[in-house]
């Protein structure tokens, strides 16, 4: 069986160019242009899938986006892609396509028994069952429904393509390259606007694709390749095919997907840019996306084999394909009777037409009864049958108003049913621009109304439902859109002839009753086919309480799945309007979101993946750290050494060494990383004065002084040294994640709210690297490195600076400590870091100079009590809440905190405070994170007592320490305080935080 | 995603601004003298205006200032931007949206 339904001739495929392909298995051939629908349609192939719910079989409905059955898993291994529409995918050699949510497979599925029990699978069906006990969901419903239920199958393997984005900002942004958006890229180009024209399709021409039509001198093709010649030779117009707009966001900005290799074959892929998502930004978009087709509600209406009226014309057409062979249309208005007209013409047969209005009559309606097509007006398809292909239809005669139809029932043999519903525009990206809808009583569908946005609407979208209308009302948006933006539209040109039908008028008709009432008997009304709704369902949740087409959508599934309801939402709210007895506009639409259609994880992430997902930032040691075996942390993007252990040392021994070294020698400690910001101005220590909450005006030149910064609410925010180095000139350090939030709070206060200061703040972070070295040996190892800097206590007192030489290099040499030892932060420019740092390393190697990571860091100054913001602050922590008080000015008349700390809350007794805990088992460390009780024995829940922010084993101390903030901690020295954990409780005793040189005698050396 | 005109360097998308609350908030002069009362209603209230809004932006990734802007915060529109200390433009006639 070798493309046993092509046509003989015509189409838009290449017959010279046959396509091998593989579907669940079997090998099949196609033509260059063919969508893998059309060629499975070509080789008689229908079946393509089991349905979501009740696994019936299911088959090719539309021939485009909105295809809501046909999902295909494309590919394999790690390019393998789920639910992929087989309308939407061009043919390419070697194609590759397997059938989704069928087990074994799709021409015997077990799940199928679900459709014998389908009487109560109805609408809530899942949540009803499987609600309770949730132990069970997780473990025993969720998995099996997964595997009943799931579609297809996601990668395993790591995404192997190219994905990119590209930004783009035109005057006239047109979407959809049917002949409105055609004209109206015309327009705008002709005048000279930046035009981009994107189409989701693999060529432009929209509908025009799919029918016969003479314009001027010219048939269908003609124009199209007319046209686009034209937008193609001018410069400032960018045609992108296979390009989907997926979202319309605020102020015409647009995202759209090209789609650049998937036609390709694999072998033509490689080293391609896959998909690329472009930014647009528009001062003006005209959407010309069209329409869609919507099918009838009728009994059994989900057969393979029964498809959208206009798609069989798109494949007779386009695809040269005849999708049956023997052919009843089932229509409320003239438009589908070219569909038959066509089929018929291109050598398949029609055997019926079933009009469901009484009165039939125009243009199209005689030539098709100049075909000799029967037409049976005033009837309707009333069941089908069929197993995995239609095989009959039963038509009976309509008694209007009717529930149920009584009248002699006709068998008619077919094997395709083409069914049309009506058109609905594709109002999706105008919604999501929040334009408003408006429903039109004639023309059956709700249009467009008035923009939100700079905006044209154009062609079917706008409810131009012929070729004239759609050239003339193109033209003008694309115009209209050119002059908005500031170009002069050329005068426009003169109509040309054009023959094509008159397309006649359309009936309403929802939904088609059988010779039973809804939802009794085994026929099912389905709604929407991707989520098996019926319009039972519709009834059931009406019946049970819900009204709101929201949450009529949710409780039934009605328009969701990778189709997001393009051929079911309209159906779905007009039944919902018979039922609730309210008109169509008042019952509303469900909210159109972007994406239009499904985008992969990998095109919006683009190239910000592993390594480029963000950025890294290293000091300029970072080789040396790498070379000698540091293992690192993430500090914000900063990559800090954590550790440095030694072959055969477990962290634990690691961590110990390095803590004891610089207790009893010295340590290094690449600071680097630590924000620097240098202030200047004649009003810095004013501006200081009211940043922090200590005092700064009498700081004297040379001197550094420890501040905490607070925001209005007199929460702690930052800490960290400042220094003076000029009258008019300060170089605060932040902390290594927050130096960005504070440069931004200084700047903001400078600009916002006291503008009069004269303060200028610039970001040195990158300019200076910081070696610090600490220890009772840090002096000895510096006065190694510089022999002329007096190192006295006197001349070189703890929290001071000195400018000067060390190691040769230009230096900064700051005293000041966060381990409790004598301590020097030496500061060059960044690019001699590693010149320092490897002279500090060869100074102190007779002293046994140990590097040192952040955790040594942390636990050195756990120790000694300092706070780490962040860590023992949250955000709701004020500097009293650590017990640092005296860091808190109470000369100052005002700072930024202070009027916070006498509200109610701030005062209240029984804030949670910094402590340090001693667990009673001095080998027990407190998980950080821990909460804590005071009394673990109450009934539950337990009252909450804190929680510990910072837990280490101390090597000084020879036992673990911890700090915790603790409820009233400060009055509580000496309590014993409780941390239930997982199988044990530890007991600890609660003390000052200080736990190490209390007297502080070590920073002297 | 919001088109932002920064007075100093244009329009620019929105990703480039920090978002700053709402405007012409200034920190009061001497805030002991306040009542808590007070010292709160200027900590933590803000309108929740419907309609036309003068809102702080900063050019974070850009020049680095701070500005207002006046944003309807139904339709998104913004009627202009405006530096630290300047008038804000006029509002249109209808300073809320009816729906
Ligand atoms: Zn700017």
């Amino acid at each position: 069986m070798t493309q046993a339904f092509r046509t003989t001739s015509g189409g838009r495929i290449d017959r010279r160019k046959a396509i091998n392909f593989t579907f669940n298995g079997q090998s099949y051939i196609g033509y260059e242009g063919d969508t893998l629908a059309s060629a499975l349609l070509a080789n008689g192939v229908h079946l393509l899938g089991r349905s979501f719910k009740y696994h019936r079989p299911r088959g090719i409905v539309a021939a485009g986006a909105e295809e809501p059955n046909s999902m295909v898993q494309l590919g394999e291994g790690a390019t393998t892609e789920p639910n992929i529409r087989a309308t939407q995918i061009s043919l390419y050699e070697g194609l590759t396509a397997s059938s989704v949510n069928v087990w074994p497979n799709v021409e015997f599925d077990i799940s199928a028994i679900n459709g014998l029990f389908a009487k109560i699978m109805t609408a809530g069906f899942y949540n009803k069952t499987f609600m309770w006990p949730r132990s069970m969901w997780m473990k025993l419903y969720e998995p099996v429904i997964r595997r009943a239920a799931g579609w297809g199958k996601a990668p395993t393997q790591t995404d192997p393509d190219i994905y990119d984005h590209m930004h783009l900002h035109v005057e006239v942004m047109v979407v959809g390259g049917g002949p409105a958006g055609l004209m109206a890229a015309l327009a705008a180009g002709r005048a000279g606007a930046r035009v981009l024209l994107v189409d989701e399709q693999s060529e432009f021409g929209g509908s025009l694709l799919s029918k016969k039509r003479q314009i001027g001198a010219k048939d269908e093709a003609g124009w199209i390749a007319d046209m686009a010649a034209e937008l193609e030779a001018m410069p400032d117009v960018t045609l992108l095919s296979r390009s989907t707009a997926f979202g319309y966001y605020d102020h015409n900005y647009l995202c759209v997907l090209e789609q650049k290799t998937d036609h390709l074959p694999a072998a033509e892929r490689k080293g391609k840019v896959r998909q690329r998502v472009w930014h647009i930004r528009a001062g003006q978009v005209v959407l010309a996306t069209g329409a869609h087709e919507r099918p009838l509600v009728f009994a059994d209406n989900d057969r393979p084999g029964i498809m959208l009226a206009g798609s069989v014309q798109t494949y007779v057409n386009r695809y040269g394909v005849l999708p049956g062979k023997k052919m009843v249309l089932f229509t409320n208005n003239d438009a589908a009777y070219e569909a038959a007209i066509d089929l018929q013409a291109a050598g398949g047969d029609v055997v019926a037409i079933i009009d469901c209005r009484h009165e039939v009559s125009g243009e199209l309606v005689d030539a098709a009864r100049a075909l000799d097509i029967e037409i049976l007006a005033g009837y309707a398809i009333t069941g089908t049958s069929g197993g995995k292909r239609v095989e009959s239809v039963e038509v009976r005669a309509i008694q209007k108003g009717a529930k149920v139809y009584t009248s002699a029932a006709r068998q008619i043999d077919c094997d395709l049913v083409a069914m049309s519903g009506g058109w609905s525009p594709v109002v999706h990206l105008f919604s999501q621009s929040q334009g408003q809808l408006e429903y039109d009583e004639e023309k059956v569908c709700f249009l467009p109304g008035k923009p939100r946005q700079a905006q044209q609407v154009a062609g079917a979208l706008a409810g131009q439902f012929t070729l004239k209308e759609c050239l003339a009302g193109g033209y003008k948006a694309g115009a209209d859109a050119a002059r908005a933006t500031g170009f002069t539209p050329k005068r426009k040109p003169a109509a040309p002839e054009i023959e094509e039908p008159d397309l006649g008028g359309i009936e309403p008709f929802w939904i088609v009753p059988g010779s039973r009432p809804i939802g009794e008997g085994m026929a099912k009304h389905f709604v929407d086919l991707q989520n098996d709704t019926t319009a039972a369902d519709i009834e059931l949740a009406v019946r049970e309480g819900f009204e709101s087409v929201e949450h009529i959508k949710r409780y039934t599934l009605t328009g969701f799945g990778t189709d997001q309801g393009k051929t079911s939402n309209i159906n779905a709210l007009a039944i919902l309007s018979g039922i609730l007895d309210k008109p169509i506009p008042k019952v509303g639409t469900t909210t159109f979101r972007p994406p239009y259609t499904p985008v992969s994880y990998g095109a919006l992430a683009g190239r910000n993946l592993g390594d480029w997902s963000d950025p890294v930032r290293v000091t300029s040691i970072h080789d040396w750290h790498v070379e000698n075996g540091a293992l690192f942390e993430n500090v914000g993007q900063w990559k800090r050494p954590w550790y440095f252990p030694k072959a055969g040392e477990t962290m634990h021994e690691a961590l110990n060494r390095e803590c004891l070294a610089v207790r009893n020698a010295v340590g290094v400690l690449d600071a680097s990383t630590l924000g620097k910001i240098d202030i200047r101005g004649p009003d810095a220590a004013e501006f200081l004065n009211r940043i922090y909450t200590n005092a700064w005006a009498k700081l004297g030149i040379g001197r550094v002084r420890y501040g905490l910064m607070c925001h209005e609410d007199g929460m702690v925010f930052d800490d960290g040294t400042t220094a003076r180095l000029a009258e008019d000139r300060f170089l605060m350090t932040t902390t290594t994640g927050g130096a960005a939030s504070v440069l931004d709070w200084l700047e903001e206060y400078l600009q916002t709210e006291w503008p009069e200061l004269k303060v200028y703040c610039t970001s040195v972070t990158e300019q200076w690297a910081t070696v610090s070295i600490a220890g009772p040996k840090a002096g000895a190892v510096l006065k190694k490195l510089a022999p002329e800097m007096d190192l006295s206590h006197e001349n070189f007192p703890f929290l001071s600076f000195k400018e000067g030489t060390v190691a040769g290099l230009k230096a900064r040499v700051f005293r000041i400590s966060f381990t409790g030892e004598l301590s020097y932060e030496i500061n060059v420019p960044w690019a001699n870091g590693l010149a320092l740092w490897e002279a500090v390393m060869a100074a102190g190697a007779e002293f046994d100079i140990t590097p040192y990571g952040t955790e040594s860091m942390h636990i050195l100054r756990a120790e000694k009590g300092f706070i780490i913001v962040g860590q023992e602050t949250d955000g709701t922590t004020t500097p009293q809440d650590l017990g640092m008080d005296w860091i808190v000015s109470k000369k100052k008349p005002d700072f930024i905190g202070k009027r916070s700390f006498t509200r109610s809350d701030t005062a209240r007794p029984d804030r949670k405070q910094l402590v340090g805990l001693l667990t009673e088992t001095p080998d027990d460390v407190l998980p950080e994170g821990a909460q804590l009780v005071f009394d673990p024995n109450v009934p539950k829940p337990i009252p909450m007592a804190g929680h510990v922010t910072s837990s280490y084993y101390s090597a000084a101390l020879g036992r673990s320490i911890a700090l915790a903030l603790v409820k009233g901690g400060h009055g509580r020295k000496g309590q014993k305080i409780f941390a239930p954990l997982e199988g044990k409780t530890v007991t600890a005793e609660i003390v000052d935080p200080v736990l190490y040189d209390k007297e502080g005698e070590r920073l002297n050396g | 995603m919001l088109n932002i005109d920064c007075p100093w360097c244009g329009k620019r998308h929105e990703t480039e601004f920090h978002y700053g609350g709402e405007a012409h908030i200034a920190r009061p002069e001497d805030p002991a003298k306040l009542e808590d009362t007070e010292w709160a209603e200027f900590l933590f209230m803000r309108t929740n205006t419907k309609g036309y809004f003068a809102e702080r932006w900063l050019h974070s990734h850009g020049c680095r200032r701070w500005f207002n802007v006046i944003r309807n915060t139904v339709t998104h529109d913004i009627v202009g931007s405006y530096k630290m200390g300047e008038k804000p433009p006029k509002l249109p006639k209808r300073t809320g949206d009816a729906k």
